[in-house]
């Protein structure tokens, strides 16, 4: 799968791995959990109350569409959220409810 | 000491701050962001080492200067700052503040919130999909991550920042095929005399800016629709101003028309607010130097958006108000006040010069998303309109337009658009939707790890 954004400008940072629905991705050390996943995907989740998939909108904390889950339950804003070596990322809160708590 | 807390660490709010220090206070900063300097002046993440002069072009000096004068007082221990932290609720003289660890509030004697904007935004047709944006994420991305949003990018809406943002992605590399300003050129022409006069440089830095986007620069065009499949769009469709068709394929769409002022905590802070037929939206009332509601001072952006160097004169007056109103010497304001009414005409031409599409959100088909967080449709909420009247605050009770974890800011306007359209009433009668806390969403966790005792400093 292709990543929705293009990387133009310090794409030699060292690389961070972590894992995004199961799978092992790698961003880069300064990116934010949002463009790491995107980097190498098309979209962080599903909209729940229509079709389509959701991609963050406003970048800034403002719109709340970038929210992902982190596979212990902790839900987070992927655009202002640091990316962290060994994260294991969801793109939809885990089945078992209730989860542990949400990170402010 | 007196205890002043300051919301914000853009250009309003530090230089707020270093006016009171300068006067001997020591207040505290809360400011989401990681590192201070707010929107225009952003600071990518430690790591990240494009030089100023790459970030911010001409504005690289202040740039500068802003952030060392952040930086500068903090080493100093002259301020107290939370980084990463929201001031989600204003109660009595205390902020609920959450950061990386929970909860906590602060209490304050004066509060100067500089709180800046978000982009104003009218709904198109498909705008719900994942790959469109809004015009300052697309400047978000590129400017503290140094990506591209998309390989065949198009911005669309109208206002300083299209310009400006098609043309820093087209510096750094990035391949913007096509600019829809849906501002038409008669409206540009008047409002471009109003702004050389009060500005002759900045607009004239604007007019160069323009002309390098050339060809794929559009003036008085409708958006009519971006076109998706299941993975985002792949062209936008468009009318120019001549009323003919063109489709240009894309995958990525970013979207906006100038900004809204961030008014939520105002509004929660007792101030009261008024339609503003320049702006096109509603602003808190306040005198000329910020005072807003008592020990309640506002300053940026958040009061009118006059844009970064008007944000720097706001802050410094917004502290010498407080100043003064604490029995303290305050340094003189007359100055400034007067570089600020030249700031206030320029924009009042910008905002002529670049209006909000009305007639385009009116005409939008009934099955166009217009609360992107919930998914409801202006059909959904024009047929509310028979249970609700024209009233924003029932027709959001009954459609839940307003009601999703954006609270209102990206659907709000256009909401009240279609309203107004359906009900024949002018779009200020429709009212404002009441701000309610929490400022962000804040999860119940965030208020239970501690005890009571622990909270409150
Ligand atoms: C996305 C964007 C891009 C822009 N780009 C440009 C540009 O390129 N050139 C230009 O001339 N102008 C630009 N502007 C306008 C310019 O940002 C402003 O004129 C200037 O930055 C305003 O300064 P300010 O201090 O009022 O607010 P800002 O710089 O916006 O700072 C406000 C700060 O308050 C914080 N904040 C808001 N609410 C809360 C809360 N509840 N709790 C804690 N903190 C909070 C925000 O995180 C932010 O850091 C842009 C505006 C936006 C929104
Ligand atoms: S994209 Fe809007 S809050 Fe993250």
């Amino acid at each position: 799968m292709t990543g929705r954004l293009v990387r133009l400008a310090e794409a030699s940072r060292p690389k961070v791995s972590f894992t995004f629905d199961g799978a092992v991705l790698t961003g880069l050390e300064g990116d934010t959990v949002l463009t790491a996943i995107l980097a190498e995907r098309g979209a962080l989740r599903q909209a729940e109350f229509g079709p389509e998939q959701r991609s963050g909108f406003c970048l800034m904390g403002a719109c709340q569409d970038c929210w992902i889950w982190q596979e212990d339950g902790v839900r987070l804003r992927a655009c202002s959220t640091a990316l962290q070596a060994g994260m294991r990322l969801r793109s939809a809160a885990t089945d078992a409810w209730p989860a542990t708590g949400d990170a402010p | 000491m007196t205890r002043v807390l300051i919301v914000g660490a853009g250009p309003a709010g530090i230089r707020a701050a270093q006016r009171l220090v300068a006067a001997g206070l020591h207040p505290v900063v809360v400011d989401e962001g990681t590192r201070a300097g707010g929107q225009i002046y952003r600071r990518p993440p430690e790591g990240l080492k494009r030089p100023p002069q790459t970030l911010y072009g001409s504005e690289a000096n202040k740039a500068v200067a802003l952030h060392g004068c952040f930086d500068s007082m903090l080493e100093a221990g002259q301020l107290s700052y939370h980084p990463r932290s929201s001031v989600v609720a204003l109660e009595g003289q205390t902020a609920q503040v959450m950061g990386p660890q929970g909860v906590e509030t602060i209490a304050y004697d004066k509060l100067i919130l500089a709180t800046g904007a978000t982009d104003r935004l009218a709904p198109v047709p498909g705008w719900q999909s994942a790959g469109v944006y809004s015009l300052g994420a697309t400047q978000i991305a590129l400017k503290s991550q140094g990506v591209a949003l998309g390989r065949r990018m198009v911005l669309a809406g109208s206002g300083p920042l299209l310009t400006l943002v098609a043309s820093q992605l087209r510096k750094a590399g990035a391949q913007v095929v096509a600019v829809l300003d849906t501002a038409p050129l008669t409206t540009q022409a008047a409002g471009a005399f109003g702004m050389a006069l009060a500005r002759p440089r900045v607009t004239l830095r604007g007019a160069v800016m323009r002309a390098g986007l050339g060809r794929s620069y559009h003036a008085g065009v409708t958006l009519t629709r971006i076109v998706t499949d299941s993975t985002g769009p792949t062209a936008i469709h468009w009318q120019d101003a001549r009323g003919r068709d063109h489709a240009t394929p894309c995958d990525m769409v970013g979207l906006g028309w100038h900004l809204r002022a961030e008014t939520h905590l105002t509004d929660l802070a007792g101030v009261s607010m008024a339609w503003d037929q320049v702006y096109h939206q509603w602003l808190p009332e306040a005198d000329a130097m910020g005072r807003a509601a008592a020990g309640v001072y506002l300053a940026g952006d958040g009061m009118r958006i006059l844009g970064a160097d008007g944000a720097e004169l706001a802050g410094k007056i917004a502290a010498s108000a407080c100043l003064q109103d604490l029995g303290m010497a305050a340094p003189d304001t007359g100055r400034a006040l007067k570089e600020l009414r030249r700031m206030q005409r320029f924009a009042s031409a910008m905002q002529r010069a670049f209006p909000w599409p009305a007639q385009m959100v009116r005409a939008l088909p009934a099955d166009t998303v217009l609360c992107r967080c919930e998914g409801i449709s202006v059909g959904d909420l024009r047929t509310t309109l028979s249970l609700s009247g024209p009233e924003a605050n029932r027709a959001k009770s009954l459609s839940r337009v307003g009601m999703g974890r954006c609270q209102g800011r990206y659907c709000q306007l256009a909401g009240a658009e279609v309203l107004a359209a359906e009900s024949g009433v002018p779009v200020d009668r429709i009212g404002r939707l009441r701000s309610q806390p929490p400022a962000r969403p804040a999860p119940i966790s965030a208020y239970l790890d501690k005890g009571p005792d622990a909270r409150t400093k």
